[in-house]
């Protein structure tokens, strides 16, 4: 199973003609992901890699193809429309990679979607995988993932990368991962993959990269006390960062005590999560957490 | 980005934002002319991008020219250190001399965006001329927070009720709500991520003026702004966060010896983070970015090795749209054009792993590889410096 994403996800790509859409289309394709679209403005009519039919509009594409999920590849200036676009077409759930949109535009395209049956991952994120189902949508290297049991939730791209790496080292296979995003203004929050991870029937346990800014993983932090009946293993970055200064993420920045690392593993202790000790720690924790569940023997 | 006060208040008045009648001197000379025009007594203030400066030293209320010839002559002399500076402080190139101001009332506001509320919020105070961070700690029931639907903008009946809020008298109240009004626009206009006034005046004569404006814009809306561009000064930036900008790398400049080259800025953090828990401080954090090409990956690292802190170099690279080849190959373009011999531990990962090692190894570069993140950490503080 996995959340979001299986056999039955049919991809297509906004911007499948720029350099990176093309890369990572090939990529995603390579690694089994059924992309059966691409749009760009203007390129309508034409074929990518012989196979993919590419269009004006989105809402052609998905008249033709039945896409029934959005990746976009999309330079900033342009990625609140294209997310605009596929929400209109009736697309139920985009992946938006872009990093860089002003935050005054996505403020506006949150309200957008906001009351549409769409559910908007990212922007400025990795995307998310399935590796049981062969679904890759995003920029992850595919080859270091494993078929398994441990879902991954991430506000971060490569640091994601290093937690699956960890993992898969260990033989711990993953259910599906998640990258959020590294914005002050994303579609989906920890909570909601939490959600989704505690109704999959095949995740046993997750494994949650938090950072400084915001207040995200407090909030995972009081749904794990309340809601979640899964184990988690939970990592904060950037202890060592300096408070009011942009740490890459624009959403990375220190604004008062509770957007510190400190403040916010004090809440996920306190809701009974497996504290990672540092980065290098994330498969061991998540090995011995699933051992004293009995997860893993 | 950050602006001056100066530059906020010269928005300000382009939106109708009454601000006090101001000057910008450079020089005592000017300060003391600037002081002549506006009467003979002024307040004079030192231009920094950061807060603090009333207590630090930095805003003086001057009785005659002579006096403000003076202020300007300290102020211009040395950096200045306030508590949000950093112990180095900030160079002080301009100063603004204004007229003094008759103030009944001062107050707080305040635009930010919320990520809780996922949108614009307009922050009022009528605790104005204080610390907010202080007023939030200590009376949070006075600080009011109305969420503005990015939509509809800031509506009239949200205004009237902030002006309730702030207790203002009826004579007021139609300026203050202008203010805020046009605040909004401010904000919304030029893309900022903050705009605060504080404090906002209601003079002894019931006028409604920013005694004080600060105005933060979106790095990542400047694509769009080549007009505010205008108002960059470097002199107040750290001088290799600059540069890094420059060739946009996320740079920012800490405190230790160890040097990071890591591509994303998650992974950025952990590494940080390893390296403190191995008993090592790094000097910096740094995002190469995605799709770096070896000459940005060459300009990150002489970066780096620019900095004298440095003397070690920690390079942790999880190959994906990055390469690790492309990664090697600016790392040795780097270290040869610099003829640096501050000594390296590598870890890569993923995306063409054996090439980027094998152009390191080839390099004749003092390097220390390692596989993890815990075997780079230990590497780092194994090195012998």
């Amino acid at each position: 199973m996995g959340i979001l994403v299986d056999e039955n996800t049919r991809v297509l790509v906004q911007g499948i003609t720029g350099r990176e859409g093309s890369f990572h289309a090939r990529a995603c394709m390579a690694y089994g992901t059924n992309v059966v679209a691409g749009v760009t403005p203007g390129r309508g009519g034409t074929t990518f890699e012989d196979k993919v039919p590419v269009f004006d509009s989105v809402e052609e594409a998905v008249a033709q193809t039945q896409a029934n999920m959005a990746l976009i590849f999309v330079p900033p200036a342009f990625a609140p429309d294209a997310i605009a676009e596929s929400a209109d077409a009736g697309i139920p759930l985009i992946a938006c990679i872009t990093e860089g949109i002003p935050v005054h535009d996505m403020v506006k395209i949150y309200r957008y979607i906001e009351h549409k049956p769409v559910r908007l991952i990212g922007p400025n994120c990795p995307g998310l995988i399935n590796p049981g189902a062969k679904c890759k949508i995003g920029i992850m290297p595919g080859a270091i993932h494993l078929p398994g049991r441990v879902g991954v939730l991430s506000r971060s791209g490569t640091l994601t990368y290093e937690a699956v790496g960890q993992l898969t080292a260990l033989g711990l296979g993953q259910s599906s991962c998640v990258g959020i995003g590294g914005d002050q203004i994303i579609g989906t929050n920890f909570v909601d993959v939490l959600e989704l991870f505690d109704a999959d029937p095949d995740t046993d346990a997750v494994v949650m990269i938090g950072e400084i800014g915001g207040t995200m993983e407090q909030e995972a932090a009081a749904f794990i006390k309340s809601n979640f009946s899964k184990p988690v293993a939970a990592l904060v970055v950037g202890a060592s960062a300096p408070p009011g200064k942009r740490m890459g993420h624009a959403g990375a920045i220190i604004t008062g005590e509770s957007a510190t690392a400190e403040f916010k593993l004090a809440a996920l202790k306190d809701a009974g999560a497996w504290i990672i000790p540092t980065p290098a720690d994330i498969g061991t924790t998540a090995q011995e957490m699933l051992k004293s569940n009995g997860q893993l023997t | 980005m950050n602006i001056h006060e100066f530059q906020a208040k010269e928005i300000f008045s382009r939106y109708g934002i009454p601000v006090p009648r101001g000057i910008v001197a450079t020089t005592p000379a000017e300060a003391k002319a600037a002081t002549q025009e506006l009467g003979g007594q002024s307040v004079v203030k030192a231009q920094i991008h950061a807060g603090g400066r009333g207590k630090s030293g930095g805003v003086q209320l001057v009785r005659s020219p002579e006096e403000a010839e003076e202020a300007a002559q300290r102020m211009l002399a040395s950096n200045l250190v306030t508590p949000q500076t950093g112990p180095g402080g900030a160079p002080v190139q301009k100063l603004l001399i204004e007229e003094l101001a008759d103030i009944k009332k001062e107050l707080y506001v305040a635009l930010t965006i919320d990520r809780g509320h996922r949108g614009p919020v307009l922050l009022v105070s009528t605790q104005g001329g204080m610390d907010i961070e202080e007023v939030a700690a200590n009376d949070p029931q006075d600080i009011h927070n109305e969420p503005i639907d990015p939509l509809s903008g800031l509506m009239p009946f949200q205004t009237r009720r902030l002006v309730r809020k702030l207790g203002l008298d009826p004579s007021v109240a139609g300026d203050a709500a202008k203010v805020l009004q046009a605040l909004y626009r401010v904000f919304v206009d030029n893309d900022c991520s903050l705009v605060e006034i504080n404090p906002l005046i209601v003079t002894g004569d019931d006028r409604v003026v920013a005694l004080d404006a600060k105005i933060n814009l979106d790095d990542d809306s400047m694509f769009r702004h080549a007009d505010l561009m205008k108002y960059r000064d470097i002199s107040q930036e750290d001088p290799l966060e600059a540069q890094a900008s420059d060739f946009d790398i996320a740079y920012v400049n800490l405190y230790g010896d160890v040097g990071c080259l890591v591509n994303g800025a998650g992974l950025a953090m952990a590494t940080l983070d390893v390296t403190n828990a191995a008993g090592a401080a790094p000097a910096n954090f740094l995002d190469v970015g995605g799709g770096a090409t070896p000459e940005k990956v060459s300009s990150a690292v002489k970066i780096i090795l620019s900095d004298p802190k440095v003397r070690r170099v920690l390079v942790n690279i999880f190959g994906g749209i990055l390469r690790c080849d492309i990664a090697g190959e600016g790392i040795v373009m780097a270290y040869k054009e610099t003829g640096s011999t501050i000594p390296l531990v590598v870890r890569m990962l993923g995306t063409n792993v054996v090439e980027g090692k094998e152009i390191l190894a080839a390099s004749g570069l003092a390097v220390v590889f390692a596989d993890t993140l815990a075997e780079a950490a230990d590497a780092i503080k194994q090195l012998q410096i």
